[in-house]
């Protein structure tokens, strides 16, 4: 989340809304935001939710063996349609900007739905 | 004869461990060190063959090194430290379970509103449909034009 943050300037650009997601609370998610500096909005998925619905659920992922979510990125055009996924393999890897970007690109130049 | 302290024990086993802690502490800050961690590799690697060198001479020169026993241990610990921290990035970060049922590219997202750090709450379609207000700025009004995307960012949090 931390290259998302370094690369709004290009994602503001481009009118992308970034929204992350987790299991922690409210608070915890501020406290993140704060000691990261993260300026977009970190959501909470207390009770997984969302995370179950979207079948992003890591059973007993967490240090403390709760479920949590696995590292997932989506995409989301203006009439609510997925255009772009990343479901890592490995923890470590992760969804990079540009990737995100070359989407956004990709998915404006094919003219399903321009800005 | 005075025996040496044997340095290379220690700095092997220095290297090893600084290779290890930095990973989560610095080089997974970065994706080029990140998705493969080769500083971290290279440094391990580096610090088992100093450790490897340190232990050999206190077995070949037992008269100037000392370590033998010392080093041993050492040795045997930090490939156990190399070994767990291999499991950890090329085994346990890989056991991720697949998802089948995630939506998929060409679906619509289903909907959902959740709290955000400040308790309010953000509608995944109400945000799709609203103008766009630069990120860090959820519930804000002022905006240019339509918001083109959302980005969903699922991650396993803080703890």
């Amino acid at each position: 989340m931390r290259s998302f943050e370094k690369a709004l300037p290009e994602i503001d650009s481009r009118k992308i809304r970034i929204i992350a997601i987790s299991v922690d609370s409210p608070a915890d998610s501020e406290k993140l935001r704060e000691s990261q500096g993260y300026t977009f909005p970190i959501l909470s998925d207390g009770r997984d939710e969302v995370i179950r619905r979207w079948d992003l659920v890591h059973a007993h992922g967490g240090v403390d063996g709760a479920d949590i979510a696995r590292p997932a990125e989506f995409l989301i055009d203006a009439t609510g349609k997925i255009r772009w996924v990343n479901l890592t393999e490995d923890i470590v890897v992760r969804a990079r900007p540009e990737q995100v970007l070359q989407a956004f690109d990709g998915m404006n130049a094919s003219g399903r739905s321009g800005p | 004869m005075k025996r040496s302290w044997n340095a290379s024990v220690w700095w092997g086993s220095v290297l090893v461990l600084v290779g290890i802690v930095s990973y989560p502490l610095l080089f997974a800050k970065f994706p080029a060190t990140r998705d493969f961690p080769w500083v971290n590799l290279l440094l391990i690697a580096l610090g088992l063959v100093l450790l490897g060198v340190g232990i050999a001479r206190a077995f070949r020169r037992p008269d100037a090194y000392r370590g033998k026993i010392f080093g041993s241990v050492v040795g045997v610990l930090m490939i156990a430290c190399a070994g767990f921290f291999v499991y950890a990035i090329f085994v346990a970060a890989r056991q991720l379970p697949a998802s089948h049922g995630a939506p998929q590219v060409g679906q619509m997202a289903p909907d959902f509103t959740l709290p955000d750090s400040k308790n309010n709450l953000v509608n995944l379609s109400g945000l799709v449909s609203s103008p766009f207000a630069p990120n860090g700025a959820v519930g804000a009004t002022i905006g240019e034009g339509k918001t083109a995307a959302v980005l969903l960012i699922f991650y396993r949090g803080y703890w």
